[in-house]
Formats: structure tokens, C-alpha cells, sequence
């Protein structure tokens, strides 16, 4: 509790006191209100300052007011004690609220820290302690044991364990050696490490994730909008229902006034639609929170939102549902020898990120001499083309033989298989395979019991590797062949299957499928730690290469979807029912103060739960 | 471009939802969001035109929510 509930609840204990006794004193007529009036002030003085500073400043539909106004219409009507019940039961609700609100900002918060405070750089032959934004890319730092990663970068010196738990939500720490890269955020369990920063602090992985996560309250869900609208009008509303209710029946069915201001001021503190404002919001809070524990990122609680109606998961294949780490597994030349072969595939693919060049460059092992390179041209989804040694090499699939117009030949192995051609003659093939993850397997059954009606798989690999996947996995629907853009295509085709309320996701690592990643109505990237690509694109990102936590994910969003359900049918119930009972006389002010902030720490209460998802 | 602002004593989830709706309608601003929940300003604006329009922000929070502060 801060220093301003634990001053609201010195008031509360205080005036509380005060109104038991004067309740039980037999008090004779004026005597009787100034009793009353003393814990009423006490507790409502600043309900009161509010209510006249918000209709100085046109502020009409102020919940201060309308809640001063209801307490000083009951004083009014001869109802004091309810009027000091009335306003004591407010600010307990009032509170207990901004209590439960404060402990689920503070709960998020924790989940967050991952702000590095400091790095120890080297300058010098010293350490000196610095804040990460001061490091420049190439400086060294020494991470010791316990610290938090403040930079990305590689080790340079040193052996040891990081713990990736705050960023992925995996507990299994990771062995480093040098070479590694690591990644900002991450927290060095046992030894030292030197270490060369390799991006600034803007750019660094832990930069970016804040960002994201700072910025996800922008993109609010349907029901956030909903709800705000709502409130616009149903303040009014009742207020104008209210004003009908003191006014009208008086009129016509000429009764005193007294028992039906009575009534109006029952509706005038069931009005605010607080416990809505504040419990939905908190719900998508708490959902996103939930999830970034588990390592999942979502950007919005749009994206939340909506990650609960999917009904078509797409696949990339490469990196996403296979490790995308490709081993030569079959060297065929046709009229080199095999390391030449290896060697001519491995310069020509120097300067491609692809996956399968860098499984070339691995199994060739040596370091490349880039003056051997002419001129390079990279193809996506055909190849490479590039000059070697003088020589007009081309690296790539059938599709680029055949507009090269190469005779080229299939492989009877399955994988893989990329064709080198010299100066237009074809000089034999390499066959490359992937390893499927080994979550991949248990992934497609945990989303079909999640309720996705199809799952798809699109990859730009051949059909016989894609197909061999597809079935291994138990994927409905697999194409295979593809270039970037026919992805986008078969994605187009996909969106026309989907229900009209249902959406689809497309599931990418980040590598070559931005566009596709932008195109479905939701875009999960995943491998994140590493991939900028990735959480650029995105609006949902898997810090880690696991895609079972999809099914997670999407539990999650079910999860607080219900609790925003449940929260506006329970919250509007409630209210309503007052409303009507009171319009007919037979609700009291307890019962009111009851439907309003009784409801709303039951909503906020019930809110919170969502944080507590997929622990 | 967008600024983000830290909101003080922010209260009140309403008073949140009023505040943006009426800093939305000042003019220049292309977007802007409050979150009750983070205590957070985002406004998107023309560079030129951002002094002015935090003036008016800052004018708008002081009548609807006057215990809150935007941390300029």
C-alpha cells in the first residue's frame, strides 16, 4: 500500500468508528445531523472538492459528482445514515480498486525488468561501470556471474551458462563458449565472460523488447472500444433516467417528491461504469503479461483479441516447424570432384543469409577467400549466380536450371537438393536435409485440441521434402514450390476459407516472409532472439523456436477473452437488475453502492486472473 | 511522429478514457491513446506542431483530471 491508501484507510477506520457511535447515541433532531455530518466529511471531503472543481471545469458526468450529489440528495431526503454508509462503502470500493490495479501494474512491472542497469566496460586495461546507452559497438564488457547481459554481442572469452527465462520463459539455462552470440536481457549464471558488443543499446534485443511491450496498450481490442463507447453513453443515460425518475411520476401520479428522489439517486450511484473501464483493459493488461511470461509477445490486445478466433494456422516449414539448420547430407558431381564441387557451391553462396548457404559454407569448413568473387546476383526462391574464379557459377534449385537452361537431373534422395552449374554446363548436385524441431510433432495436435479447424503448410522447398514433412507432422494441407510472393498468394486464397468471424495466422520466422507475416490477419514470428526481422513484421512473437507455444498463446487469449466476457455480463447484470429493482423502489443505496463499486473490485478481481494465465 | 509521456497520479480509469477521446480532437493530433493501466500518453502528431499540441494536452488533463500530471 502507498502513502495515499494507507492515509484512505486511516480514514476509513476513523470516520467508520465515528458513524457506529452515532448510530448508537440517541441523539434528538439537529444533533443527529451534525453527528452524521462529522464522519461524512471526514471520509467524503475530497469526493466533495472534486464534484465542485469538476463543474467549475464542466466536468457534469464526473463520478465525484454524481456521487456527491447522491449522498447530498440522501442527507437532503433525511436518509443520513445511508448517506454516510453510501460514501464510507464508496471509498472502500474506491480503495480496494486502485489497491488490486496497483498490485497487477507492479506484477507486470516485475515481468518486465529485464532493463539492464549498467555494463562493466573495459577501457584501458580498467573496468569501469557505465550506463549500457554509453557502449559503442566493437567495445568490450566483462558480464561476471549473476549480472544481467546489458549489450548483444559475442563472446569473446570465457565459458558459462546464460539463463534465458526472463526473455523466453525457458529455464533451462544455455551453455556458452566463445564464439557464441549472446543476447541482451539474458542473466550469466556461473562464469565470466568477455564480451564484444555487437549492436548498441537502441538496437539491442532488450531495447527492442521493451519498446514493443511499452507500446502495446496503443492497440486496444474490440471489447476495449466497445467498452469505451459504452461508457460515453450509458453515464448520460442513467443520469438523464435519473432526472425522468425525480421529475416525471411525481407529476403525473401526483406523490410527494421525496420517495422517488430517493429512488433517482439510487440510479445516480449505480451511473459510473467503472468496473467495465477499468476490468476489461486489466483483463488484455494481464492476458499480454501472462503471455510475455511464457516468453510469447503480443503487440495489442487486438492481436490477443483476435489470436482467440483463429481458425487457419499457416506454416512456413523453414525454421519454423524444421530447426532450418541444414546438413550436406549427399555430394553428387557430375563432372567435378566432390570437394571442388562443394567448394564452387560454397563461394558462390558467400554472401547469402539463406539457410541452406550457410549449411554450404559449414560443410566446406574453410575460411572463403572473397577475391576469388566476381559479380553476385541472389535470386530469391531460384538461387544464387555468381562468378568463381572467373567461371559463371549458378547455385540453386530446378527452377533456376531450367530459366538458365541447364539440363539438369533429380536426386533419389530425399532432401534438399541443390544443383551447381559452370559456365552453363551442369556439374552435379548437393543434397542438403533439415531436421524437423522436436516440438513440431506435438504442436499441430495441441492446436487442433485448441479448436483450429486447418492447419497449412507452405514452404519453396520441393515437393517431395514438403510433402514428407506435412505427413510426418499430420498437416492438413501442405504447397510446396513456392516463391515469396506465391506465398502471399496461397495466403490470399486461405483468408477466403476462413469463417466470418474467424481468422488466420501464418507462423514465419522472420526470414524472407515479411510479407506474408503482414498479409494474414495475424502474424506470429517466432526465434525472435536473434531475428529483427521478426519482431518488426510481426504482432505476435515467440521469443524462443518452440511452436507448441502457440497452443499456449492461444489458450491464453481464450482464457482472457472469457474473463472480459464474464466481467461485462456480470458487471451489466448487475446493474441493470438495480436499476430496475430501484426504479421500482425496491433497491436501497447499499444495494447501488453495491452494483457500482462492489461490482467493479469483483470485475477487477476477477481481472487479475488473466495475468495468472499460463503459469 | 510519436512521443510517449508518463502520466501522474492517474486515477481514474474513466477520467483515462475522456482524456484521450478529448486530446484526440485537438487539432493536429493524428493519434493518440491513454492507458490507465501503464499511466501512459501516446501521442502521434506533425513534429512541427508538437509544443503546441502538448500545451493543449496538458490543458485538456488539467480539466478533466486535474490530480493528474502529464511529465513533459
Amino acid at each position: 500500500m502507498n502513502r495515499k491508501q494507507k492515509h484512505t484507510l486511516f480514514r476509513i477506520i476513523l470516520s467508520l468508528s465515528l458513524f457506529v457511535l452515532t448510530l448508537l447515541l440517541p441523539l434528538p433532531g439537529f444533533w443527529r445531523l451534525a453527528a452524521f455530518l462529522l464522519p461524512y466529511f471526514l471520509i467524503g471531503y475530497d469526493v466533495l472538492w472534486r464534484a465542485v472543481r469538476g463543474i467549475l471545469h464542466g466536468q457534469v458526468f464526473d463520478e465525484n459528482f454524481l456521487m456527491a450529489l447522491a449522498t447530498v440528495g440522501a442527507f437532503c431526503t433525511g436518509e443520513y445514515a445511508e448517506a454516510v454508509a453510501v460514501m464510507l462503502f464508496y471509498q472502500v470500493g474506491e480503495l480496494f480498486q486502485s489497491y488490486a490495479v496497483g498490485r497487477s501494474r507492479q506484477s507486470i512491472a516485475e515481468l518486465m525488468d529485464i532493463r539492464p542497469d549498467y555494463a562493466n566496460l573495459e577501457r584501458g586495461g580498467e573496468l569501469i561501470q557505465v550506463d549500457p546507452e554509453e557502449v559503442a559497438v566493437g567495445d568490450t564488457i566483462v558480464i561476471k556471474a549473476g549480472e544481467r547481459v546489458p549489450l548483444d554481442g559475442v563472446v569473446l572469452e570465457g565459458h558459462s551458462s546464460i539463463n534465458t527465462a526472463a526473455l523466453t520463459g525457458e529455464s533451462l539455462p544455455r551453455d556458452i563458449a566463445p564464439g557464441d552470440d549472446v543476447v541482451s536481457g539474458c542473466v550469466n549464471e556461473n562464469g565470466l565472460i568477455r564480451v564484444q558488443v555487437t549492436k548498441a543499446f537502441g538496437e539491442s534485443t532488450v531495447s527492442k523488447i521493451l519498446d514493443l511491450v511499452e507500446n502495446t496498450s496503443a492497440k486496444k481490442a474490440r471489447a476495449e472500444n466497445f467498452i469505451t463507447r459504452f461508457a460515453r453513453i450509458y453515464t448520460p443515460a442513467v443520469v438523464l433516467a435519473a432526472l425522468l425518475l425525480a421529475l416525471l411520476p411525481p407529476l403525473i401520479l401526483r406523490e410527494p417528491f421525496g420517495g422517488w428522489i430517493h429512488r433517482a439517486l439510487i440510479f445516480l450511484v449505480i451511473s459510473c461504469p467503472c468496473a467495465l473501464v477499468i476490468s476489461v483493459p486489466l483483463s488484455f493488461f494481464g492476458g499480454i503479461g501472462g503471455a510475455s511470461r511464457r516468453g510469447i509477445l503480443v503487440k495489442g490486445g487486438n492481436y490477443l483479441e483476435a489470436l482467440a478466433d483463429t481458425e487457419i494456422v499457416v506454416f512456413d516449414k523453414t525454421g519454423t516447424l524444421t530447426r532450418g539448420v541444414f546438413n550436406v547430407t549427399a555430394i553428387h558431381p557430375d563432372t567435378f570432384s566432390e570437394a571442388q564441387l562443394l567448394e564452387l557451391a560454397a563461394l558462390a553462396e558467400s554472401y547469402s543469409d539463406h539457410p541452406v548457404a550457410r549449411s554450404l559454407r559449414e560443410a566446406y569448413g574453410l575460411p572463403i577467400d572473397r577475391a576469388r568473387l566476381g559479380e553476385i546476383s541472389e535470386q530469391a526462391g531460384h538461387g544464387v549466380r555468381a562468378q568463381v574464379d572467373g567461371r559463371a557459377v549458378a547455385v540453386g534449385n530446378d527452377k533456376l536450371m531450367e530459366s538458365l537452361g541447364v539440363h539438369w537431373h533429380p536426386c533419389h534422395q530425399v532432401g534438399t537438393t541443390v544443383h551447381v552449374a559452370a559456365d552453363g554446363v551442369y556439374a552435379g548436385h548437393i543434397v542438403i536435409s533439415d531436421e524437423l524441431k522436436p516440438q513440431a510433432k506435438k504442436a499441430i495436435p495441441l492446436l487442433r485440441a485448441a479448436g483450429i479447424r486447418k492447419t497449412v503448410m507452405l514452404t519453396g522447398d520441393t515437393r517431395e521434402v514438403g510433402e514428407a514433412v506435412a505427413g510426418t507432422l499430420g498437416i492438413d494441407e501442405v504447397h510446396t514450390g513456392l516463391l515469396p510472393a506465391d506465398k502471399v498468394q496461397q495466403v490470399e486464397k486461405l483468408l477466403l476459407e476462413r469463417s466470418p468471424k474467424g481468422r488466420l495466422a501464418f507462423v514465419g520466422d522472420g526470414i524472407n516472409d515479411a510479407p506474408v507475416l503482414a498479409r494474414a490477419d495475424l502474424g506470429i514470428a517466432m526465434g525472435a532472439l536473434g531475428s529483427d526481422a521478426a519482431i518488426e513484421a510481426a504482432d505476435i512473437v515467440l521469443m524462443d523456436d518452440n511452436p507448441e507455444k502457440i497452443a499456449d498463446a492461444m489458450q491464453i487469449s481464450r482464457k482472457t477473452r472469457r474473463i472480459v466476457y464474464q466481467n461485462i455480463v456480470f458487471a451489466l447484470g448487475v446493474k441493470a437488475v438495480v436499476l430496475l429493482l430501484g426504479a421500482f423502489g425496491m433497491a436501497n443505496m447499499w444495494e447501488a453502492v453495491f452494483a457500482d463499486v462492489g461490482v467493479s473490485v469483483i470485475a477487477i478481481l476477477n481481472a487479475t486472473r488473466a495475468l495468472k494465465s499460463g503459469k | 511522429m510519436k512521443k510517449q509521456f508518463k502520466l501522474q497520479d492517474l486515477d481514474c480509469a474513466n477520467c483515462a478514457a475522456k482524456m484521450e477521446e478529448a486530446i484526440k480532437k485537438i487539432d493536429g493530433v493524428e493519434n493518440a491513446s491513454v492507458s490507465f493501466l501503464s499511466q501512459k500518453l501516446v501521442i502521434e502528431a506533425q513534429e512541427a506542431q508538437f509544443d503546441a499540441i502538448m500545451k493543449q494536452a496538458v490543458k485538456v488533463c488539467r480539466r478533466i483530471e486535474p490530480d493528474c500530471t502529464i511529465l513533459l
